[in-house]
């Protein structure tokens, strides 16, 4: 039993990741789109936080979205897995529910 | 009663700086018809939807707090709110709302919907659903 | 916009005969709209409509019909509270029609 999350917020925008993964159970998958990718990066403020709330559960990111805000994939965290549509629309199909975070 | 799914709604925005609070409220009324367990949750700003003493008359707006009180006669019983959420922004339990629902299964008496968890039940609770909808 | 006619006052409504500020409304009024309806107005169609009225002003929505005709039944008995005599009441739907005399929006749900 386990729940796909998905954020498209910036952490630096408001608490949406943090509530995220304050509420994913351990072995829960989230996977950051949009302008939640930015949640994904090192070397950052908020990446320490998101580490360390996320020490239990999959991060993903969104391989698209990263690119397109012309992040270097070499920035994306340690412990982050970058996935494409394809993987997400897998991931979303094998789990048992999937929680949007808005 | 195999067929009947539990469905959480999921509430974590203020209520009037958006359209999102007024707009789940309609889609719970409206999904209640279906015959399947619904619940609510509320955290984060969420919380701040279910604050008494609403008053949007100067504001220019529709005060539907109100509403919350109806649930209970469209079978939706159960609303979740979240202690840390409620701790975070200064508020307690005698804040909110007094939401009740008759139980028809206990000659009608009126008990509380409102149901205070700590986050951590709250994550129970949303990984417990068949389906959760996020306003 | 089209309006109802009360003793010369006019009342704008939607294109489904539902007035478009709630604070117009009259018992005058509603009974203008029966007759637009063709329904003639009783002690329990009255009945209906002022419930409507309260459960509105206590949760700011019009009830669902199923959540109406419990409603009713709980508090006037299951004589008047039940789904045939309702629509006898009110042929095109309770919630529809009722609320639309009551001066109400369209009840939520209803399409």
């Amino acid at each position: 039993m386990s729940t796909l999350h998905t954020v498209n917020k910036s952490p630096f925008q408001n608490q949406t990741l943090i509530s995220c993964l304050g509420h994913a159970k351990a072995g829960d998958s989230v996977l950051m789109i949009e302008d939640g990718v930015y949640g994904a990066m090192s070397g950052n403020a908020m990446s320490e936080v998101v580490a360390g709330l996320g020490a239990n559960i999959k991060l993903f990111v969104l391989g698209a979205d990263v690119a397109a805000r012309g992040i270097d994939a070499g920035r994306v965290a340690e412990g982050v897995t970058s996935v494409n549509y394809e993987e997400f629309v897998g991931m979303a199909a094998s789990c048992d529910r999937v929680q949007n975070w808005l | 009663m195999s067929d009947v799914k539990k469905f959480l709604y999921v509430n974590r925005k203020a209520p009037y700086g958006t359209i999102y609070a007024q707009e789940a409220l309609e889609v719970v009324l409206i999904g209640a018809a279906f015959d399947q367990d619904v619940a609510m949750a509320f955290l984060d700003d969420g919380v701040f939807q279910l604050t008494k003493g609403q008053d949007t008359k100067e504001a220019g707006l529709k005060n539907f707090s109100p509403t919350f009180r109806a649930l209970g006669d469209y079978e939706v019983t159960k609303l979740y709110v979240e202690q840390e959420s409620l701790d975070e922004r200064g508020l307690t339990l005698d804040d909110l709302q007094d939401i009740q629902y008759e139980d028809e299964d206990d000659d009608y008496e009126e008990k509380p919907s409102i149901i205070v968890v700590s986050r951590a039940a709250m994550a129970d609770v949303m990984a417990d659903q068949d389906v959760v909808l996020s306003f | 916009m089209a309006a109802y006619d009360v003793n010369g006052t006019s009342v704008e409504h939607d294109e489904e005969g539902y007035i478009t500020n709630l604070s117009e409304w009259t018992k005058e009024l509603a009974d203008v709209i029966a007759v637009a309806e063709e329904i003639e107005m009783g002690e329990e169609h009255w009945a209906v409509v002022n419930f409507l009225r309260e459960y509105y002003e206590e949760y700011q929505i019009a009830p669902a019909v199923r959540v109406l005709i419990k409603s009713i039944k709980k508090s006037m008995g299951p004589e008047v509270g039940n789904n045939k005599y309702m629509y006898e009441l009110f042929p095109y739907g309770p919630a529809k029609q009722a609320c639309k005399i009551a001066g109400l929006p369209k009840p939520t749900g209803c399409v």
